[in-house]
Formats: structure tokens, sequence, C-alpha cells
């Protein structure tokens, strides 16, 4: 019997036609001789609807005194991988009973399938997954893991300063047209998004500040309250932050598509340095544009601030401007200048370190993406930290 | 365009007892090959045997586990880094997909090598990079972006991009895959005409038969199992001499089993 075939769409109608007895697959297991089992198909088998069961041959073997199994398909109607799965299942059951199979009866397709699916033996010790499975060994693995990170990290810092080094003596080369792309990429292209975090986080800070101050008449201060916040702490943060987000996650997305597509090594084979003409670029355009950044957040943070006090607390422009600029001095700017220096170093730093090493497939480049985001907020926060123990030592 | 007048004999490139490895697993072992100058050499063998990493060890991307490589007199993994660099500079790479910059145009991409290794003024690149570009058909298409145009067309322009330091050896990886059987053909056509006007030494990674056939008078077959080089010479007397059964299934595509 041959498989039949339909036109796409008659099927559906073809079998409510043939009324729901016709449809429905069937199976009967015959016993024609003594020795020997048949199994009968019949009607309609198709995947995704009811088919029996798949008998147990050794409960139908009489305890031992089948030894031959044989099909009969002719009252088939319509078959697909249903009727060769089913098959192959009772293959597997029979081999270890030593019952000989005789193939005959079924359909001819479903027999070059069977062929087709043992032509090649499974391969045996691929089972990749059978070490992972140990939680000692998942540990180790995860351990090597970590180390061989750590390790790649050292590697390409000292690679980078390798690559200053080429810089200061002139002979990194780089495009100076990628620098300017860069500049405006991570200059005033951004200054949008700064622009609305920063007011915001003005806003924020004022109004925190403005119900507690209120409870001692003490509205007033929050002019030093927001100075000072946003010119130590919260404007390195957030433009780090915001650059890690958009900046840093593109970095990485942008070199790790590059490895992706060989171009990397396309540069490698024509004898130029990937870190000098990717990423020294990127680092030194960040570490340039984050302290400009981190000023305008300064500013806008301030007028965000000076909103809330004038426009809610009725506090006269030039007593809250006189505030601020008592509150905070040069220190104040220059510590949040020098934070943003290093914060836009990490950012750099852990897109392009992502993007080189990441792997050959779009989920590795989606992956490095992630990483350097995640990667960079986490040292951004933990250098603050670091910054917080070490002005409060030094006393500034 | 210069003309180098060659003999075919002297050699150009010469692996010895090389073993390249992946982590602890063994790619290759104990690989001795010659090509010579003026050779269209292909690297041959199925899927996974290998072939591409020969060719990064060939072009500088990955040091071998053992052994050497040789470009004439020249140990190449034993060079400084920056005299393996220089080296680089006198090949042309044709990666399989390309591998043009893409935030470059076509004529940037070009131009690249020629910015940073000659001393070119900027209008004697610009008429460099149009006759490249015109040498592999795509006069015209010096403004686009790599993005703009179609696989076939990104693979002339990465062989114009190879060729743009007028290199000793062009290295081709599969430069039919993913072509269709006209563009791979005119690409053959390509890869001869260049082999001629340019007089470079061809290396090329591929498991596509016709091209082998067409253009290589010089060849290894990489085998999986053995993982080694079971034959070398000329694929087309390969095909007649070998007695080993997987040289003669890969070159018959399977029909023909040799007789044991």
């Amino acid at each position: 019997m041959h498989r039949q075939t339909y036109a796409d769409g008659i099927l559906p109608v073809k079998l409510i036609m043939l009324g729901e007895d016709m449809a429905k697959a069937k199976l009967d297991i015959l016993y024609p001789c003594p020795d020997t089992i048949k199994i009968n198909f019949s009607g309609q088998w198709q995947t995704g609807r009811q088919i029996p069961s798949r008998p147990d041959i050794e409960k139908l073997t009489q305890d031992g005194a089948i030894r031959k199994l044989q099909f009969e398909s002719n009252g088939l109607t319509f078959w697909d991988s249903s009727v060769v799965v089913f098959v192959s299942g009772i293959l597997k059951q029979c081999e270890p009973a030593g019952i000989t199979v005789d193939q005959t009866g079924l359909p001819s397709g479903a027999k070059r399938l069977l062929t087709l699916a043992s032509a090649v033996a499974p391969k045996t010790g691929a089972d990749k997954n059978s070490d992972a499975d140990q939680f000692l060994a998942r540990i180790g693995d995860k351990g090597i893991q970590v180390h061989s990170s750590i390790l790649m990290t050292f590697e390409f810092i000292g690679d980078l300063t390798l690559s200053f080094g080429r810089l200061i003596r002139g002979k990194a080369h780089f495009r100076m047209a990628d620098v300017y792309e860069l500049l405006q990429e991570c200059g005033w292209k951004a200054l949008p998004i700064v622009s609305l975090i920063s007011i915001l986080v003005g806003l924020i800070l004022a109004f925190m500040g403005a119900v507690q101050l209120r409870l001692f008449d003490a509205q007033i201060y929050v002019a030093d309250l927001v100075a000072i916040g946003m010119a130590r702490e919260m404007a390195p943060i957030m433009t780090g932050v915001i650059i890690s987000g958009r900046t840093g996650a593109a970095f990485a997305a942008n070199i790790g598509t590059m490895q992706v597509n060989e171009e990397v090594d396309a540069l490698k084979t024509l004898g130029l340095s990937p870190i000098d003409y990717l990423v020294l670029p990127r680092v030194l355009v960040l570490v340039l544009m984050m302290p400009l950044l981190c000023l305008y957040s300064d500013l806008l943070g301030l007028a965000g601030g000076m909103a809330v006090g004038i426009g809610m607390m009725d506090i006269p422009y030039i007593q809250y401007l006189e505030h601020t600029r008592q509150a905070v001095d040069i220190t104040d700017f220059s510590i949040g200048l020098v934070k943003s220096v290093l914060f836009g170093f990490i950012v750099a730093l852990s897109g392009c370190l992502q993007g080189m090493y990441c792997g050959r497939s779009a989920s590795a480049v989606g992956l490095a993406t992630t990483s350097a985001v995640v990667i960079a907020i986490v040292y951004i926060v933990v250098a603050d930290g670091l910054f917080a123990v070490i002005t409060n030592m030094i006393g500034i | 365009m210069h003309n180098k007048t060659q003999t075919k004999t002297v050699p150009h490139i010469t692996v010895s007892n090389l073993t390249m490895t992946y982590g602890d697993y063994v790619v290759i072992r104990d690989l001795d090959f010659t090509i010579n100058r003026g050779d269209v050499f292909a690297v041959m063998g199925g899927s996974g045997c290998g072939k591409s990493t020969l060719m990064r060890i060939l072009i500088g991307l990955k040091s071998p586990a053992k052994g050497s490589v040789h470009y004439q007199d020249v140990n190449f993994w034993e060079m400084s880094e920056s005299g393996r660099n220089k080296m680089m500079q006198r090949m042309g790479i044709l990666y399989q997909s390309g591998a043009l910059w893409s935030s470059l145009t076509l004529a940037e991409n070009v131009a690249l090598p020629l910015e940073q290794y000659t001393c070119l003024s900027k209008n004697g690149i610009r008429e460099f990079v149009t006759l490249k570009l015109a040498l592999v058909g795509l006069a015209g298409f010096e403004n686009y972006y790599p993005s703009e145009i179609s696989g076939g067309m990104r693979k002339r322009a990465g062989l114009a991009r190879a060729m743009a330091l007028d290199p000793d050896v062009l290295f081709f990886d599969e430069p039919s895959a993913g072509l269709d059987p006209i563009s791979a053909k005119m690409l053959d056509d390509l890869i001869i005409e260049i082999k001629e006007s340019l007089g470079a030494t061809i290396v090329i990674v591929t498991h596509e038969l016709p091209s082998i056939f067409a253009i290589a008078n010089n060849s290894i077959f990489l085998d999986t199992a053995t993982r080694t080089a079971v034959a070398a010479g000329d694929p087309k007397k390969m095909l007649k001499t070998s007695n080993n059964p997987n040289v003669i299934r890969f070159l018959t595509r399977g029909d023909k089993i040799a007789k044991q």
C-alpha cells in the first residue's frame, strides 16, 4: 500500500467525510500460526490524533512460544510518522526477546523510513551531559570558568596597557573617522536620556529631602542635599548606568557581531591589532566623554532640584542658589568627575571585553551584551563603594 | 599590477610534522606537505576534518600544538609577533562570509589595508580601490555598504580587499559556499584569472568538487577517521590513482568505492 498524499487543505475535509469509524486508527493482534503474531493496522494513523497504545510484546509472546512477528496494513487509509514511530518501538522490544520481525506487510514508504532510521548506528559515548550531572563536577566546571574569566580579564587589561603604550609612541593604528563617530555616539546623542534621568533624579532628591526637612522647618537645606547628592554620587552613578546600558551594550554587540562575521579575524590577518583598532578608540572616547556627561548631569540635576525648591517650597531662587554655592565646592565636583572617568573606563572595558571574547553564534552575542551591562553596573557600584570609603578615610 | 616569473617547483609554504588540537582533542596529527609557488592548492576533506583549523594556522590566527609552517625559509610560528604581522600583510584572505567590515563602505574596506601599509595619496588610494573593485566586477559599487549587496557580491568584494596589497599568497575559505552554481563558477574563473595575472600562490579550503577539479593543480585530503592527510597531489590524478576508499568516495560523491 502506498502512502496517500493529499493536497494542502483537502485533508481535513476528507477526514470528516470518511466518518468517525473509518477515520479512527485501529490495531488488531492476530495469531495466524502458533509461533507467529501479526499486528494489523487499519484506519487513519495520523500524528496528533488518537492512536492505539503500543502492545507489550513480552506479554504477547505466550511464554516464549512466539518466534515471529508480521505486519498487515491493507486496512490503512492514511499513515504518517506515527506508524513508523510505533513500529520502531515494537522492533526495539523484539530484538532482546529474540523475535524475528518480517516487515513485508508494512507500507513500502514506512519500510524505507525504518531502514533509513537504522542505517547509521547511534553514536556511542555521545551523552554530553553525563559528567555535568554530578554535583561536584558542576562546581568544578564553574570554578574553572571563573578562573579562566579572571585570567581573560587580566590578559585583556594587559593588552590594553600595551596598546596605550603604542598610542603614546604614535604606533597604534585606528581610524580617526571611527573616533569622531564614537564621540558623537557617546556624546551628544546620549544627551536626551541623560537629561531626562538627571532632571528626574534631581526632582526625586529634592522631594525626598523636602518631606523630611519640612519636619524641622529646614526646607532650605534641600538645596544642599541636591547639590551634594548630585555632584558626589548621583550624577556619576546615573550617567555610568545609562551609558553602560546604552553604549556598553552597543560596544559588546558591535564587536561581538564582528567576531561572528570573522571581521575581527580579517583585522588580525591584516596585521592590525583589534585592541588598537576596536578597543582603544572606544575606551578613550568613553573616558573623555563621561566627565562631560557627568558635569552636564550635575547641572540638570541641580536644575531639577531647584524646580522643586522654588516651585513647591517657595524658596526664593537667589537664596536657593546661594545655599547651593555654599554647600558644594570644587572638591565635590572633582570627586564626581574622577568617579565618572573610572566608570567610563569600566563600561568601555566590560563592553569591549565581552565583545572580543564573544562566541561565534547569535546567542553568544546576546549573552555578551547582557554580561557587558550587568558586569559594568556591578563594578560601578563596587567602585563607588570603594570611593566612599576612601574619601571618608582621607576626609574629603 | 606586478607579474612575477616563477618556476613551478619552488616551495612556497612547507608544513612539517604539524599537529593541531582544540583543547585536548587532536584534530589532525603529523601533517607534512609542500605548496609550491604559483600552485592552486586545495585542502580537501569532509566536514569537521580540520580544514578550516589548518587554514587558521597557515594565516596566523591559531598556533599549532606541534610542528612548523615555513614560508620559504622563514619559520612562521617562531617569528616575533611583529614579524609575523609583517608576513601577514603579504597574505590575502577571503573568509567564508566575506568578513567585510560592516561599518565601512566597499571602497573603505578595500582602502583600509592601503591606508595602513602604503604611502599612497588619497587620490592614489581611490584609483587603486576603483581598479580592485573593477577587477572583481564591482565597479560602481564603491559607496555601498556590505549589508546592501548580495552574498556573491560580498565574496567578490572580500576578494578585492584580499588583493588590495597584491599579496604573495591568497587564502580562500570555502569560496563557493552559499553561492549558486553560476556565481560559484564565476568566482572560480576569477580565481584562475587572478592567479595567472597576479602570479600569487593560492590555497583553497573547500569541499566543492567542481571547484576542486576546475582550478586546483595540487591538493591534500584530510581524513576525519585517521585524523591525518591520506592523499596528496593533483586531484584529477588522485581520482585515478588513489587506493584510499575515503578519498575516492569523496571525489566521486560516494558513487564509486575504491577497490580494496
